[in-house]
């Protein structure tokens, strides 16, 4: 009675977590779940097929043209800056010493938490006519209106500061991993060889971490692409503006859809060069040897230099702003004291909450069949799945839009005529529709996160638990859950906080006279009542800071160089006698 | 020590594969292996890599189904076609690889892990037990990646203990460790096995850890079992040329029979008692062991040339070629020091002979 019986023989390898017999439901569940989170981006692409309309033909004729010149501008203008930050600054704090360097490490990091549509606005407020530098400026000349020149900060060249000062970190956290994984002996070599700090950097440590780089730039330019407050607010027609001028002021979803495939096919074509490069260059370090160089020792005009190319980008992509936020919260207490402003935030952070977990549970799915199954639908459901993060808000709020407002107006039809009742509006317009939208950008997230987990949980272990008289279930409740605790938390916070910030997607989807605390920003600044949105937009600053911190703590604790060592320091000491009391490496 | 109550139900198992196929998706993997561990003993498959050694003992543990045949621990059918007993309910504990320590349970957690139904008293006498064995007291509270391979390895061995199993399972568990700590390892290894009293079964590939660890060995070659042997006979009277290439050294010389007792050979004559029935002037070919062959410019008869040696320490390895071309391996004391292309000469040691017939790879020859 006690038997399992099965007449099939298991794949070699495969974990004996679950019972045998159907591995036949894994590539069908995580098929349909993966064909349910790209309909968005399918329904997109499907308008590209269909016949153009008068408003399609418009736009081509007169302002398609301006959407890629400014959008095409935007990325080169982002991402030569995204590199001129990110790279120097990387470089300083993994190869050199000088004051302050292990404050920088993290504090570069800190603009990851101001979203762009926020920097955009608070510069504003303060280098505006009315804004406080202007008004030093006129205090100390005597000047007046239009008696001395100052630059227009909204205007392209604005957009790309401000993207530029809080996107430059992605290429500084992925290039600076680079040169931390970089093998010792690699640029030991290179020094032997006669290359000093500055050739070193620019014959070895440069091309090595150049699919590094590369990685860190592509994110910045999707960025780029997905914008739309920035750039709404800074009033400069691009592909997300021209896509919400479409839909709402000349409501032609079908024309908004088309312009959507565009931008789609301008992302494509960026995961499409990255993939490029990366198999052009694909390093392996030759050697599993790690330990930390010896830093450079900078002194003198060398130290002040790099502690100023780095404290600048801090000072600028996130002290000034989050100083001026805090200012204008400050002098606007009672915008957010009041139980109006906590019911915001308790909105958002509810909305949030779920968006999260239903984004971490179905990472979980997709990721578990990939570990029981691993075929090839199962594969490339995961694949599909996690594409959403490279699809602008904009994009899948349109393609979220078009087929439920369709299974609306059908089912709303179908019903009259039959039963003579109306339904309404049943999908869009509701959080379900929201929270879709959620799931459909941000499912990569967690699904990288969960994965990452799983990966830490060898198929032996759960073979190891069955041998020591686990059920399958305890094993999954004994085993994987205490293991995946973190990775479940760091998931959930992660999509949590993407959730918080994210805006095109919110504005155009939210049910009637729902808000978060973004949308709230975001009008407030469009209103001109910029001191008003700040406490709001200081709340999204400060939830933002959490994964910063988290980021920044996982890449302390996962420095190779420091776990090789301790690693081979103990396998020294293998089977010596045991000098440790008990406990005490416990942690 | 009767005061547990789980040791009464202890008893080391009876290991019994009746002509086991084992595969994956159609595809069989082994074929027909029958052998029978008695219990208490420590048996050892070896081979090769995808040799299907791993897949083997992942039937016996429960992780395969069977194909064909059956497989019987203490005359209870664990395994046959369309019928398999669930891994944890075997009582069968296996040690892996990579060792799968649980990341997130301190040395005692990981061991208790398979004895949580226990008593408390007796879970933590269990432990104690475990660890003095092991050598690891003192750690209870040390988290796995704060530990050492070698302590890792051990714990999982403890591990696998602790719930009392009637066969302990091991998945080439020496091969992460550094060379020189194997044996010594499989020594010890073996050395709590025996302190057990649990049957055991190692995975290798290394026949100096299968030498130390097993009483029993197992030779298997793309899926089939050539030899279920001591040690000593694998060396001495390999059931095929499989065998008696893969364990030890030695080559083989073409020869042909030229009485019962006797085989003539580029190395002249050979005598000595032939393995079954070979007819006189019948094509045969002749292992020669390194050991089987002695150095000795005073007395040998047989001229060769130094063609390479290595150092062993005690000994050199060195291949000598004879006036035919014939490459031989002997081994010699290492202060007789010769140089490459010396002119040497050779007398013949052989106590016994292993013979096989001419051309035929078949293991019938015994």
């Amino acid at each position: 009675m006690e038997h399992t019986v099965t007449s099939k023989a298991r794949r070699s390898r495969t974990p004996g977590l679950f019972p045998r017999g159907r591995p036949g439901a894994w590539p069908i569940v995580s098929g349909l779940v993966a064909l349910v989170l790209a309909l968005p981006v399918l329904v997109i692409f499907a308008h590209v097929f269909l016949p153009a309309g008068d408003v399609w033909v418009h736009l081509r004729q007169t302002l398609l043209g301006e959407y890629v010149r400014n959008s095409l501008l935007l990325l080169f203008g982002v991402g030569v800056g995204v590199l001129v930050i990110g790279i120097p600054v990387a470089w300083l704090v993994s190869v050199c010493e000088f004051p302050g360097r292990r404050i920088f490490q993290w504090a570069l990091m800190l603009p990851l938490a101001m979203p762009a549509y926020i920097i955009a606005y608070t510069y504003t407020g303060m280098l505006d006519f009315t804004g406080p530098v202007q008004a030093l400026i006129r205090d100390i000349t005597g000047l007046g209106y239009g008696q001395y020149w100052f630059p227009e900060i909204r205007s392209l060249t604005g957009a790309m500061l401000m993207l530029t000062l809080v996107l430059y970190p992605y290429v500084y956290l992925l290039t600076r991993a680079a040169f931390l994984e970089q093998s010792v002996c690699v640029l030991e070599v290179s020094r032997t060889l006669g290359s000093g700090p500055y050739s070193g950097f620019l014959r070895v440590a440069l091309p090595l971490a150049r699919p590094a780089v590369i990685a860190g730039l592509t994110l910045a330019l999707m960025e780029v692409l997905a914008d739309y407050g920035t750039v709404a607010y800074f009033g400069i027609a691009t592909f997300t503006t021209g896509i919400f001028r479409t839909w709402y002021g000349l409501a032609d979803p079908g024309a908004a859809a088309q312009l959507a495939a565009v931008l789609l096919s301008f992302v494509f074509i960026l995961i499409l060069l990255e993939r490029w490069s990366r198999m052009r260059a694909r390093f392996h370090h030759t050697s599993s040897r790690y330990s930390t160089l010896p830093r450079y020792q900078l002194r003198g005009w060398k130290a002040a230099a790099a502690v100023a190319a780095c404290l600048i980008p801090v000072l600028l992509g996130f002290l000034v702003p989050a100083a001026q936020l805090t200012i204008w919260a400050l002098r606007t207490t009672e915008q957010w004291l009041n139980p109006d402003f906590a019911g915001l935030v308790l909105n958002t952070f509810y909305l949030a909450a779920l968006a999260a977990v239903i984004a971490v549970i179905l990472a979980l799915v997709l990721a578990y069949a990939r570990r029981m199954e691993g075929g090839l639908i199962t594969g490339l459901a995961v694949r599909v799945a996690g594409m959403g993060y490279a699809v602008p808000g904009t994009v899948i709020a349109i393609g979220v839009m078009l087929p439920f407002a369709w299974f609306d107006n059908t089912l709303d039809g179908f019903m009259r005529m039959h039963f003579g009742i109306s339904t309404g509006l049943l999908l869009s317009g509701t959080l379900a529709a929201l929270l879709f939208a959620y799931a459909v950008r941000f499912l990569a997230v967690s699904l990288q996160t969960v994965e990452a987990g799983l990966g830490k949980i060898k198929p032996s272990m759960d073979d190891a638990a069955r041998s020591l008289g686990m059920r399958p279930l305890a094993t999954l409740t004994r085993v994987h859950l205490p293991i995946m605790r973190g990775t479940l938390l760091t998931a959930l916070l992660l999509v949590f906080v993407d959730v918080l910030k994210e805006l095109p997607a919110t504005l155009i989807l939210r049910p009637f006279d729902f808000n978060t605390l973004a949308v709230r920003a975001f009008e407030l600044a469009g209103d001109e009542r910029l001191a008003e949105s700040s406490s709001a937009a200081l709340a999204i600053v400060l939830v933002g800071l959490l994964p910063v911190i988290l980021i920044s703590l996982t890449i302390e604790r996962s420095r190779p160089g420091q776990t090789q060592r301790a690693r081979a320091r103990k396998r020294r000491t293998d089977d010596a006698p045991l000098a440790l009391p008990a406990g005490a490496q416990a942690s | 020590m009767t005061e547990h109550p789980h040791q009464s139900a202890r008893h080391a198992a009876e290991v019994v594969l009746d002509d086991v196929d084992v595969g994956y998706s159609g595809q069989r993997v082994v074929h027909a292996i029958s052998l029978t561990l008695a219990s208490g003993q420590i048996g050892c498959f070896l081979g090769p890599s995808g040799c299907g050694k791993t897949t083997l003992l992942r039937a016996i543990a429960g992780f395969e189904g069977v194909m064909r045949g059956e497989i019987r621990l203490n005359d209870h059918t664990v395994s046959r076609p369309g019928f398999l007993l669930a891994p944890e309910k075997r009582n069968v504990g296996m040690v892996f690889q990579d060792f799968a320590l649980f990341p997130h349970l301190d040395v005692t957690g990981n061991i208790a892990f398979g004895i949580r139904g226990w008593k408390r008293a007796e879970r933590e006498h269990r432990v104690r037990e475990l660890l003095r064995l092991i050598g690891l007291s003192g750690y209870e509270r040390a988290y796995p990646h704060a530990l050492s391979g070698g302590q890792q390895q051990r714990i999982a061995l403890a591990r696998a203990l602790a719930p009392r199993p009637q066969l302990l399972l091991l998945d080439e568990p020496f091969s992460s460790m550094d060379v020189e700590l194997r044996t010594d390892l499989a020594h010890e290894v073996r050395g709590i096995l025996r302190a057990e009293g649990t049957t055991g079964m190692l995975v290798t590939h290394d026949q100096n850890e299968a030498f130390a660890f097993a009483d029993r060995i197992a030779v298997l070659n793309a899926g089939r079992l050539c030899q279920w042997d001591t040690a000593y006979n694998l060396y001495h009277k390999p059931a095929d040329r499989f065998v008696a290439g893969f364990v030890g050294e030695g080559t083989i010389v073409s020869g042909r029979v030229c009485a019962e007792d006797c085989v003539e050979t580029a190395l002249g004559r050979i005598h000595g008692l032939l393995p079954g029935h070979f007819t006189e002037g019948s094509g045969v070919d002749v292992l020669v062991r390194p050991d089987d062959i002695e150095l000795d410019n005073a007395s040998g008869d047989i001229p060769a040339e130094v063609v390479s040696k290595a150092f062993r320490g005690a000994d050199f390895l060195y291949t000598l070629r004879l006036r035919d071309g014939t490459e031989l391996l002997c081994v010699a004391p290492s202060h007789d020091n010769y140089v490459v292309s010396d002119h040497v000469r050779l007398r013949l040691g052989f106590s016994h002979l292993v013979v096989f017939p001419r051309g035929k790879g078949g293991s019938e020859a015994s």
